[in-house]
């Protein structure tokens, strides 16, 4: 597994895009996506926690392959994740109040984000070294914010709109969201390259 | 919302179905239905990863202290999931190839932490592991709804088995992302067109019933007087 950092970065953040095209971290994505605001903040965050996780989770495989215990990955995993949250948590708290109680009710969520978890399995199924694995975590948790920005922008025009009583709410989401995927799609030409 | 009175079981597989009703465990709802194959593998996967995780958390409720409670579940999930991990690879590998990350994913899913901490958290173990096996087929027989119409539609076949014949031109983008966001969306409209109006015949009959009342009401009183 030789790949470039560049086409490790285009793949994570628009071919492979975590939330339009492998379906990750749907929750959240169809759940904070109804306020431009909140979007972005939980998308920086999200990034956050996901980059410091990658880093940490690929320390632990090298510990975990070294001593024959790979079938211990998951769980480890899911504690490193809950172990960052928490920190991140504390730090934003202790440097700036202010963002914590906007944050507040969203940071425990990232912890059950099915996008955090996949990052570091993927990275160990691909076998990346610790500069690709972080760039890949950039890359991934960059593509998750802008899907979430992206689709609370559309939402926000959306509230203004005479829809019909019946789409309101989830199904509507999704139409958007499928268009929005549909446009993606676009990318998948790019892969050949790299 | 969460009701968790009446018949655990039946209450997980339709009155609280995961996936129609409380739209919980979005990700492998959309990423494992291009066929129907795979759908069923993972709702099993996951019934499978509820119906212990509920039982063994219902068993162990009254030894955790609140504080950590979130933590042990998650442990105690982590563990039945990579159970069911070894479980698929020894059985099938063709299936475990297919659902990939999804596996270890299972752990994220929200339905269990849902149900964790809804249910199994407060109940004995008996009903727990009927919650689980309920809301566990309830999300089978979801994905199963939604690998169809994707596996008719996007490759002509069902459970991998021709349907219309050599003619018939695969609608492929069914099997792509935006397929499963669009059939995710078509059988969340119907739900709510059939609840919609079961509603509405509902509170028709109601007041049918109330304007019954009132005119065998003025019947007596003109008797009366």
């Amino acid at each position: 597994m030789n790949e470039s950092l560049s086409h490790i970065f285009i793949d994570a953040f628009l071919i492979n895009n975590f939330v339009l095209c492998v379906f990750l971290g749907m929750c959240s994505f169809l759940g904070l996506s109804a306020k431009f605001g909140t979007a972005w903040r939980m998308g920086v965050s999200v990034m956050f926690v996901i980059t410091v996780s990658s880093v940490l989770a690929y320390g632990t495989n090298v510990i975990l392959v070294a001593t024959h215990t790979e079938y211990l990955r998951i769980i480890t995993y899911i504690v490193i994740i809950a172990a960052t949250v928490q920190l991140t948590e504390m730090f934003i708290k202790k440097t700036s109040p202010a963002l914590f109680r906007e944050l507040g009710v969203y940071l425990p969520l990232i912890t059950t984000n099915c996008a955090v978890l996949a990052v570091p399995l993927f990275q160990t199924a691909r076998n990346y070294n610790l500069v690709q694995s972080t760039v890949f975590a950039i890359a991934a948790s960059g593509g998750y914010c802008m899907s979430l920005v992206l689709l609370s922008l559309v939402r926000e025009r959306t509230d203004l709109s005479d829809i019909p009583s019946l789409a309101k709410g989830t199904a509507l989401t999704l139409i958007l969201a499928s268009i929005l995927s549909l446009a993606f799609m676009g990318f998948a030409g790019m892969s050949s390259g790299g | 919302m969460h009701d968790t009175s009446g018949n655990p079981f039946l209450n997980g597989l339709w009155k609280q179905n995961p996936v129609f009703v409380q739209v919980l465990g979005m990700c492998p709802t959309l990423a494992i239905t291009n066929s129907v194959k795979n759908a069923v593998a993972m709702g099993l996967a996951t019934t499978f990863v509820l119906v212990c995780s509920n039982g063994l958390i219902s068993m162990v409720r009254k030894l955790v202290p609140k504080q950590v409670r979130i933590a042990t579940y998650i442990a105690i999930i982590a563990t039945s999931v990579t159970v069911v991990d070894y479980l698929v690879k020894a059985i099938s590998i063709s299936v475990y190839k297919a659902l990939g990350a999804y596996i270890p994913l299972i752990v994220a899913n929200c339905i269990i932490l849902e149900r964790a901490e809804a249910f199994a958290g407060k109940k004995p173990v008996v009903p727990s592991m009927l919650d689980g096996l309920g809301m566990g087929l309830g999300f089978a027989f979801a994905l199963s709804c939604l690998g169809t119409i994707r596996e008719v539609l996007g490759a002509g076949t069902f459970f991998g088995f021709s349907l219309f014949g050599p003619n018939f031109e695969p609608w492929v983008l069914f099997l792509l992302p935006p397929g499963g966001f669009i059939s995710l969306a078509i059988w969340l409209l119907t739900f709510t067109l059939w609840r919609e109006r079961k509603a509405r015949i509902a509170t028709e009959q109601a007041a049918l019933e109330q304007a019954r009342k009132a005119a065998a009401l003025n019947v007596i009183a003109e008797v009366r007087s």
